[in-house]
This record gives C-alpha cells, structure tokens and sequence, in this order.
C-alpha cells in the first residue's frame, strides 16, 4: 500500500499540548516539513521562545535551545556564528517578538544574520492567560483591554513584517496564514523558501503566520478560523513584502 | 604559536590578549567606558585567528548571543561595567539555570545609576549574590595587577567550563586603564572537551539534546536546584583562591579585593616599616568566599580591618566567616574616590594603635 | 629604589607619550613599572595626567597620593598637584607656560625650564618639550637613566615616527644637560 501522509522525520511523535483549533500545530509541521525537505534535521538547531511556542523542544526532532523571553534572535545570532553551517530558525510568538524581544528581532534582521525566524501572530497571550499583545486588533478585548484596544492609550497593533521589510538586511520577510487549506498550501511554500534562503547564505529569513488562539479569544475553533479572515487578514495583508531571488525548488 | 616575553599592556587588553589565547574565538558586547578596549581589541585581533566579533545592540542581546554560542561549546567572552552588567542580569540567571559555561568582565564604575567612569567596588553584592532572579551563583574572580588580570582570565574559561558555570571577572577603571609589563603565556588546553554530552551541534547520528531551564514536573526544579547548589559546594572545597601577606604574626589583618587591595599592600608595607604587625587577607574568588582562610586567621588574630572602595559589602561576607570573637572595623571610599596609601596608612596605624591599647 | 611621578599638562603637550616612554625605559631596565593615565570624560577637559610607578621589588599602589616627583606643564596642573608633593619633592615645571612664581611651597625642589626654548635649540622646533621635561626629570631623579630612555623610544613611538628618533634624543639629552650641577 503507497503512504501518502505521515509525521515529518523533523518531528516527534509526542502529542501535542496545545488547544484544540491552535494554529500551533499546523506551523510546526510546516516548519518541520520545510526540514525535511532540505534533509537537514541532523544539522538544525531550533531556538525556543516564552510562550506557548516554549516547548518546541518536545516536538521537533532536532536539538533545541530555549532562550530567555524575548531574546531568541540574539540567542539565534549567537549560535549561527558558531554554527555557520547548520540551519538555525528561531519560533517566537507576538509577545516574545514584537514586544519584549522588538529590539533584538529588528537588529538580527537588520544585520542580515544568516538565521530564519518564524513568528506566530495570534494577536493574544495565550500562555498567560489571554493578556492583551502588541497585535491585538484595536477594540479587541483581552484581560488586560477588558474595554477594548483603545489606540489613545495602547497604541497600534504593531505590523512586524511591514517594519522589517523597510530594512536593507533581510532577504525573505513574508506573512501568511494557515486559516484554510489554500492558505497552509501558501505558507507552506513561504516558509519552504524561508528557509532556502538561509542554507543558500543568502541571511535574515522571517516569516509571520497570522494564527488562532480560540481558547483565549473564547471562540470555536472554526469561529476562530473565519476571524482570521474577517478581521486579522484586512489589518495583517498577507503577502511577501521582500524577497531576493532564488531559483524555486518547489 | 609564538608570544613576546613581556609587553607592556593595558588591563584592558591584557585581558583581551588573554582571552584570545585561551582560545575563545567569539566575542559579544556593547561599548562601555571604562573597558572599550576590550571589544576594541578583539574586533582588531579575532578576525586572524578565524574567529568572530559582533557588536550586539546591547548588553542584552550580548550576553544572549553568548548564551547561543555557548550552549554549541565554544569559548566565548563578553565585557561590559556597571550598567551593562545590570542589563544582562537575566542572562546570567539563565546561563546559571541552563548550566552553560562563559565569561563575562565587569570593568566596573560608579553608581547608583549612570554614576561615572571612575573607579570603585560597588558591584561586589551585584557579582557575587546574584543580580538576577533564582536561587544561583557566580564563580566570581576579582584580579588586582595586569600579570593577574591576564592569568585569571585563562582560568576563568577553565573554570567555566569545569563547573558549567558564568564566570564573572571583577575589575574596575584602575585595573581596567593601567598599563604594566605582563608575560603572556598560552595554556595547554585552548578548547574544551568536544565530548561533553550536552553541546547543541546538530544531532547528526544522535538523540537530539536540549538547552532549558523549564521544569515544570512534579519535584524536577527542586532537584535542578540542589544540583546547582552541589556545584556550588564543590566549588567552596576545591576551588578557593586566597593571597595571604604576613598573617602568621600579625595583630591585625587587612581584608581586601581587588585593585584597593594593592593600594592596601603598599600601605601595610610602610606600616610594617613602622614596626607594626600588620598582614592580608586577600579573597581572589569572591564566590566561592575564602571563609576556611577567614575561620583559621580569625583563630589567632581577633582583629580586622575590612577595606573597600564602597560602603561596606564584602565586609559582611567577613564577619558571617570569622570566629565571633574578633572584631571587624570598616573602612569604605564610595563614589569612584580612591583611597592613597597615605590614606591607609593612616587609618590602618589607628586601627592598630587602638587594638594595642585595648 | 622605589620611584614615583605625576605628569600633568594640556592634552596634546605629549604627557601619555612621555609618561608610557618612561615606563618602556623601565622595561628595559628590568624594573617593575606601572603606567596609570586619565581617561574618559576626565581627558575631555583638556587636561591629561598620568601616574608612573617605577620599583625594583613588585609595584604595589598604581595610586600616587603624595608625589615624589612632579613633571608640570601648564598652570592648572601646579595649581593641582603642588599641595599634594612630599616634602624634597621634584618639580620639573614648564618654565615657558608658568612662572615660577606660582609655586607656593617653599620645602620642594623647583626645577623651572624654559622648556620650548630648549627644545628649539635642540631639535629645532618647540614640540619636543615634553621629551626635555622628561629628560630633565629623568637625569633629576634617576629612576631610569638617559641612556635607557633614549633606547627605549623605539618602543614607544608608533613606527611611523621612528624617523624622529635622533631628534627626540637630542631633546632629551637637553633636558638632563639643563639640569646637570
């Protein structure tokens, strides 16, 4: 009988603790898939956010170092010196990335450094316990906006991709999302040339992932799925801001 | 690789040069008076040994890129003074927390707050009962001559990496900006051990290995915690460096660190001179605490003199390990003020005059 | 022998070049030596000083409270470092930027030199008065000798000057002819 579907070789087989209908799971077999496409688990070192995304650890299958809450580019930065020939990717969620660890992303992208950076924005802290993040929509209730976002006092949700494609350094800087089955095809294939990028030397990869947290947006799943569509997409447009050339291996 | 005999040399880049031929090959940092040369050095000199200097966007993302490079099993190095070393303060509680080995040089200056360029010893508390949050230590070397600074920077990479633990050299503007005549000299070990079994390279024919300071299981970050504290007390038995000057017939003693305690020896040269019985006790690990040395000089001599370029912070470390019977006096110069010989003279001829009419 | 000097002057009058110069020259004589300057925002000022350490047994102070000997060259740096000399002490003072009367202890040993003039004689231009204080004091004091300074300038100029040797020599040898009894 021909398999046409299994677990990436990038992944291992322990269950997932994130929440039914968290987008999560879908972007760690992305990445996990763009792995074993390049055949190099064997020589990546993934680097670990605070977050819900801190236990990459338990899910890939290759080595990982937890940074400190914010700093996973600079962490990233520090290793891919030293590793110049492995993949090194950092996963960071909106709290990690585009609050606490804004300076150390802008820098390492800015810099050009050789690393891919997957960031995963679901307007929300999820692990906390649905806090409000730089990318919660404005009016968007959270525990700490429990009136809604109020740009007076909170300010914007900060668009990441669009600042760092203003930069001179990076060489891939896209967003997608995984809300739809065309969508994953989509991001799939960015995240697949994030990558690339990076194993052809070619320096800073990042790619935002527009997700889903429907325990602490308190919707279903599905529900969780249209909002992506029906309010993060008109604010976040997806699309790929920057990109040098490489000859598409898909 | 061939070295001069002796160069006359910075503090600075004494330690620099040092560092280099321990064989650390990567370098973070962020520049900070008074120990610019550091960072100026290694940027000149790493590029022709292979290796790699990056100047961070701060401390910040300096002590966390040296937490990615050496968590891969590399040597590696960042310096920095008061104020950058605040900043990297969380950094260091995970370099304790992930067990991973390093260096980092505080050139220290004044404080609180932006303070000034100058010498003192106000980041004693700071260094050696953790900045950062969690139950941690420091291995913390405090140098007081360019011959020192150069040779405690090679033991620092081993003693990193002997006990997997952030080794934090103490210095200030004085030893940091004084040039002296050092002989440099290469150890015979410029790497560590490839096959530790926790370096991050990739897990190429491997079980994959992690780098983390989470543990969230029943009773698992208790027993991190006494691991770490394990080490700690090993490191109190077996890794203790004390000077001790003239303390078998002395009626008082002198106990200071660092660049002061060479102003101190000039001092207690002249009163000795003066016919007065005068020794030193110099702790050169500020952790682990020289305090068998303190217990068994506090046997025979009951009188102390804690001398410090702050208003008193080793001084408790002194009296928690000497014998309860001897008396401890203090004499503290804060604010980048530094104390002459003169000064010192002084005031160690009346502590001792006072103890003698006693 | 334990010496010590305090160099003071304007930034730009050479104090740091004289000041590492004497301490290569202790070098070479196998003495024990440290060089502590002023930095930072203290050279910003425009005034430089630098302490020079020279024992045959281990240096211990960098730090020198009371100096032994003080080379001075502008007016700040007397007014400075005067009160603190020993008693006996060495001045060597810059005789074409202050007069001697400022001075106002009467227990030191003034040496006043016109230095720019005697650096004109010797090497025909006035920048190398700090080599002729430096030669003064060296002949003055015998920390170091003449001889070891002069060789020593090899190892303290930056190569791209080393064609400047000879008459950085001659200054020097002005200096300790000047002060030679």
């Amino acid at each position: 009988m021909k398999q046409v579907f299994k677990r990436p070789e990038a992944m291992t087989d322990k269950p997932f603790h994130f929440c039914p209908g968290c987008h999560h799971g879908i972007v760690h077999r992305l990445v996990a898939e763009a792995l074993d496409h390049f055949a190099v688990r064997e020589k990546t070192v993934g680097v670990a956010s605070v977050g819900c995304s801190v236990f990459l650890y338990d899910y890939f299958a290759g080595e990982v170092i937890e940074a400190p809450h914010g700093r996973a580019s600079a962490v990233a930065a520090g290793t891919k010196r030293v590793l110049k020939d492995h993949v090194v990717f950092t996963y960071q969620g909106d709290g990690d990335l585009a609050a606490i660890g804004t300076a150390e992303v802008i820098h390492a992208a800015n810099r050009g450094d050789n690393i891919t950076v997957i960031f995963v924005n679901n307007g929300i802290y999820g692990m906390t316990g649905g806090q409000m993040a730089p990318t919660t929509l404005l009016g968007q209730r959270s525990t700490t906006s429990p009136y809604g976002r109020d740009c007076h006092r909170d300010g914007y949700p900060i668009k990441m991709t669009e600042m760092l494609a203003a930069l001179e350094g990076p060489s891939l800087v896209s967003r997608v999302a995984v809300n739809t089955p065309g969508n994953v095809k989509k991001a799939r294939k960015v995240i697949r040339q994030a990558f690339q990028m990076q194993i052809e030397g070619k320096g800073f990869s990042f790619v935002e992932v527009l997700s889903t947290c429907p325990t602490n947006w308190g919707m279903t799943p599905q529900a969780a799925n249209d909002r992506i569509a029906e309010e993060m997409i008109p604010y976040f447009p997806l699309g790929t801001l920057k990109q040098k050339d490489i000859v598409d291996v898909l | 690789m061939s070295i001069p005999k002796k160069v006359f040399t910075k503090g600075n880049e004494a330690i620099a040069m040092a560092a280099i031929n321990a064989g650390c090959h990567y370098y973070f940092g962020y520049p900070i008076t008074p120990q610019n040369e550091i960072p100026e050095y290694m940027a000149e000199h790493l590029p022709a040994v292979g290796g790699e200097f990056l100047q961070a966007e701060s401390e910040i993302a300096s002590i966390n890129m040296l937490l990615g490079a050496a968590a891969t099993g590399v040597r590696v190095m960042t310096s920095s003074s008061g104020p950058g070393i605040s900043l990297m303060q969380e950094g260091f509680s995970y370099f304790a927390g992930n067990e991973l080995p390093a260096v980092v040089v505080n050139i220290s200056r004044q404080g609180p707050g932006l303070g000034g360029i100058n010498a003192t010893q106000g980041d004693y508390f700071q260094s050696v009962k953790g900045g950062g949050h969690g139950d941690y230590k420091l291995i913390v070397l405090a140098p007081h001559t360019g011959q020192e600074l150069y040779d405690l920077t090679i033991k620092a990479f081993e003693i990193s990496e002997k006990y997997r633990m952030l080794t934090l050299i103490l210095g200030d503007a004085i030893l940091g900006q004084i040039k002296e005549p050092i002989i440099p000299w290469i150890p015979e070990k410029i790497s560590g051990d490839p096959d530790r079994d926790w370096l991050i390279t990739g897990a190429k024919g491997r079980t994959p290995r992690k780098i983390t300071s989470l543990f969230l299981a029943d009773g698992e970050m208790e027993k991190h915690n006494w691991h770490l504290q394990e080490k700690y007390e090993r490191l109190e038995r077996d890794d203790v460096m004390v000077e001790e000057v003239d303390t078998e017939d002395a009626e008082l003693i002198v106990v200071a660190f660092g660049s002061v305690a060479r102003i101190v020896k000039s001092a207690i040269a002249q009163v000795r001179e003066a016919g007065m019985k005068v020794g030193l006790v110099r702790p050169i690990t500020l952790f682990p605490f020289p305090r068998q040395t303190l217990l068994d000089v506090g046997g025979r001599t009951k009188k102390f003199l804690v001398v410090e370029m702050n208003t008193g912070q080793m001084v408790e470390d002194v009296r928690l390990s000497l014998p309860g019977d001897c008396q401890v006096d203090f004499y503290g110069r804060p604010g980048g003020s530094v104390p002459t010989p003169e000064d010192l003279y002084d005031v160690i001829s009346e502590t001792y005059t006072a103890q003698s009419s006693n | 022998m334990y010496n010590d000097v305090i160099m003071a002057g304007f930034g730009g009058q050479g104090i740091m070049l004289i000041g590492n110069l004497l301490a290569y020259a202790a070098i070479l004589e196998d003495k024990n030596v440290t060089f502590l300057p002023s930095y930072g925002v203290e050279m910003r000022g425009g005034t430089a000083n630098c302490s020079v350490v020279i024992d045959e047994r281990e240096v211990g102070s960098p730090i020198v409270g009371r100096p032994m000997s003080l080379i001075i060259m502008n007016r700040p740096s007397l007014v400075k470092f005067e009160p603190r000399m020993k008693p006996g002490g060495v001045v060597i003072l810059n005789k074409t930027l202050v007069a001697p009367e400022v001075s106002e202890r009467d227990d030191i040993d003034l040496v006043a030199l016109d230095l720019n003039a005697l650096s004109e004689a010797a090497a025909g231009n006035t920048r190398l008065a700090n080599m002729v204080a430096l030669g003064a004091y060296v002949q003055k004091s015998g920390a170091v000798t003449v001889a070891s300074v002069s060789v020593a300038l090899k190892d303290a100029l930056n190569p791209k000057y080393h064609k400047m040797i000879p008459a950085n020599q001659k200054a020097i040898e002005a200096g300790a002819a000047a002060v030679k009894s």
